[in-house]
């Protein structure tokens, strides 16, 4: 087999911590440069983000390539770009992995664009084929179909979904190297960033419980219901497009193909029947529970449990049921 | 009309099938083109109604450039109708099977021959391609800062520009310089209908027909087309739908609600 160059993950800086899809990568990472006999290297651009560089070899890095600078404390792409490819023409890497977020979508297209190498966006799954070659795998057409593509040149680029990739376990006996970087600095780069403001929207991508509601809802106020179970169980609210569409609830709850991938403990579909659109962005989760009064609705296909029947009926129910093993749940006995 | 002060603005827009009608193979994986109508990429109709609304606002010249095969000029007639000054169709056989890398250096290339431009605005993504990658590919190319997920355009000055987009977990104000570039998602604006009386005007308007040759003082044929495409589609299939226990309740909900607010607690949701 041909000598083959490392896997490159970008480790992207969000207010200082590392993005979870970025251990994420490290995890798939990991397994691509073990097979190939290479190194893991992870590259973090940021001010003060020496601990930070430690948790990428936790989580699997041989080394890590540490830009620690005032100048990009602030997501800045030119100033990211010219400094990663710079590295990048060094170092060779074969493979070179950025998570799918809008900072990763943002930039790896411009690195990709400055080396000249093709770059596959939003992959789901990522393997090997017989010569090494990175197989990268990426839903077409709203979801419709899947693609498999290769690249011709080096590094091979492609951008990972959030939550598709396993999160690997943090290790804090592994040992890897951090390698102090000499900062390009820019000053003008013909963007000036005027004001930063917190969004306080929900997370959804984060959420270990989420109670979705679609058009079975017959009015927005009837979220509430939704959302009184969803909060019994940590959890938040979810929806399908049309409702978003509709203007029920903001698009930061919506789930599905042009909404947010999750990967959640529990989902609960409620009045949701379950189009490829939507299953899209939810098939994975662990459990999967569905009420839809149609016995036919194609999201029971998909679930581990499916409540045939009236959400606004079996809804209360289980609120019902839920408070009462909150309550202590006697008849169950102590958990 | 046009004055050395107004505002040269370059809108990218693709044309797509309809995808709420397109047909769609679930066997082969393959879309029938022939079986819906093409239509202006929808995040390109806020593309250009961003840069129509600029217009409005301070005055500018909107060019608008598609590549892609012949019957594209349709589309560029209708963003005519829609308040574009100028069109460009790039269309040759030797852009065909372009990827993002090669579609963006044509773009760029084609970009560097309007000569002047402070803006360019792209959609946020295709729905086709649906890779969102040709706007920051064709900034690299032009060397020229950009901002991708424009959510909203504040203010437009004739040598910048005050942008608002989500990055991360936060909102961003930032002052982009011209020449740059954005993209846009579809809460920037609500593109309006064009005008019975405009598109009969777009009727007669004259679309400009580029070829690879017509690009080749600023560009190299080899990374036009399928040549300069360093991706390929190796294979498409229909993802298999995974099934999965399901365990079904019909009738007794109150049964339905006990059980599965055990599987809750045993899946330790319930503390
Ligand atoms: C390019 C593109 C992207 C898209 N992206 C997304 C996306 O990201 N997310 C998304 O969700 N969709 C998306 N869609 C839309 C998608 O195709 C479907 O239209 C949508 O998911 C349907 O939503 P729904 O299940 O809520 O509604 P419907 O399909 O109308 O289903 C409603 C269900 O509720 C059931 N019901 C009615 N009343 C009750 C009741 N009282 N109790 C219990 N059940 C009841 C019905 O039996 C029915 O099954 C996209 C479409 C396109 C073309
Ligand atoms: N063939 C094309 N011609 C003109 N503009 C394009 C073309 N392909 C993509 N674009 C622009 O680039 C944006 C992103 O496209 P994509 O990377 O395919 O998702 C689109 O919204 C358009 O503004």
């Amino acid at each position: 087999m041909k000598r083959h160059g490392d896997v490159l993950v970008f480790a992207e800086n969000n207010d200082g911590r590392i993005h979870p899809v970025s251990y994420e990568l490290l995890g798939k990472g990991r397994e691509l440069a073990d097979s190939l006999g290479v190194d893991l290297n992870a590259v973090l651009l940021g001010w003060r983000m020496e601990n930070e560089a430690f948790e990428l070899i936790y989580r699997g890095a041989d080394k890590v390539f540490l830009y620690d600078h005032p100048s990009l404390e602030e997501f800045d792409v030119i100033r990211y770009t010219q400094n990663i490819v710079k590295m990048v023409r060094e170092t060779e890497p074969d493979i070179f992995l950025v998570g799918a977020t809008r900072i990763g979508r943002t930039l790896a297209p411009r690195i990709a664009a400055a080396l000249r190498t093709g770059l596959t966006a939003d992959c789901v799954d990522l393997k090997l084929d017989e010569e090494g070659n990175l197989v990268q795998v990426r839903p077409a057409f709203s979801g419709n179909i899947m693609a498999q593509i290769v690249t011709k040149t080096r590094p091979q680029m492609a951008t990972v979904r959030y939550k598709v990739m396993k999160m690997p376990e943090r290790d804090t006996g592994r040992e890897g190297e951090i390698i102090r970087m000499k900062v390009d600095v820019i000053e003008e780069t013909g963007m000036r960033i005027i004001e930063k403001t917190r969004a306080d929207e929900v997370e959804i991508a984060e959420a270990d419980v989420i109670v979705s509601g679609g058009r079975g809802l017959k009015r927005p106020e009837d979220f509430s219901l939704l959302e009184e179970l969803a909060s019994l169980l940590g959890g938040v609210v979810g929806s399908s497009r049309p409702l978003v569409d509709a203007g029920w609830i903001s698009k930061d709850h919506q789930v599905g193909f042009s909404g947010n991938t999750v990967k959640p403990r529990v989902y609960i579909a409620c009045g949701i029947s379950g189009s490829p659109q939507h299953l899209f962005g939810m098939r994975d989760s662990d459990i999967i529970i569905a009420v839809n009064k149609d016995p036919t609705a194609p999201i029971f296909n998909v679930s581990d449990y499916g409540v045939v029947g009236d959400l606004y009926e079996f809804i209360p129910l289980l609120i019902r049921e839920v408070k009462r093993l909150i309550g202590g749940g006697k008849d169950e006995g102590e958990h | 009309m046009s004055s050395i002060d107004q505002l040269n603005i370059i809108v990218l827009l693709k044309q797509v099938p309809d995808i709420e009608k397109v047909k769609f193979d679930f066997k082969t994986g393959r879309l029938d083109r022939s079986s819906a109508e093409a239509v202006i990429n929808p995040f390109d109709l806020n593309a250009l109604e961003a840069a129509v609304e600029i217009k409005e606002k301070v005055g500018a010249r909107i060019t608008v450039i598609s590549m892609g095969p012949k019957t594209a000029e349709a589309s560029l007639r209708d963003a005519i109708a829609r308040g574009a000054d100028d069109a460009i169709l790039l269309t040759d056989k030797r852009f065909a099977g372009a990827d993002t890398l090669a579609t963006s250096y044509t773009l760029a290339c084609a970009i560097r021959k309007v000569s002047s431009y402070d803006l360019v605005i792209c959609g946020e993504k295709t729905i086709d391609g649906d890779t969102a990658q040709v706007g920051p590919e064709v900034a690299e190319f032009l060397g020229v800062p950009h901002v991708a997920y424009v959510e909203e355009i504040r203010e437009v000055k004739r040598d910048r520009i005050l942008v608002k987009s989500k990055m991360g977990r936060n909102y961003y104000i930032i002052e982009l310089k011209f020449p740059g570039l954005i993209t846009v998602t579809k809460d920037v604006n609500t593109p309006r209908l064009p005008s019975l009386k405009d598109k009969i005007r777009s009727r007669k308007a004259e679309i400009t027909v580029w070829n690879a040759d017509s690009l080749l003082d600023l560009a190299d044929e080899r990374y036009f087309g399928a040549t300069g495409s360093p991706t390929t589609v190796a294979k498409v299939y229909v993802p298999k739908a995974e099934r999965r226990k399901g365990k079904i309740f019909r009738g007794d909900l109150e049964r339905a609600a006990k059980e599965i607010a055990i599987v809750l607690r045993e899946a330790h949701v319930i503390r």
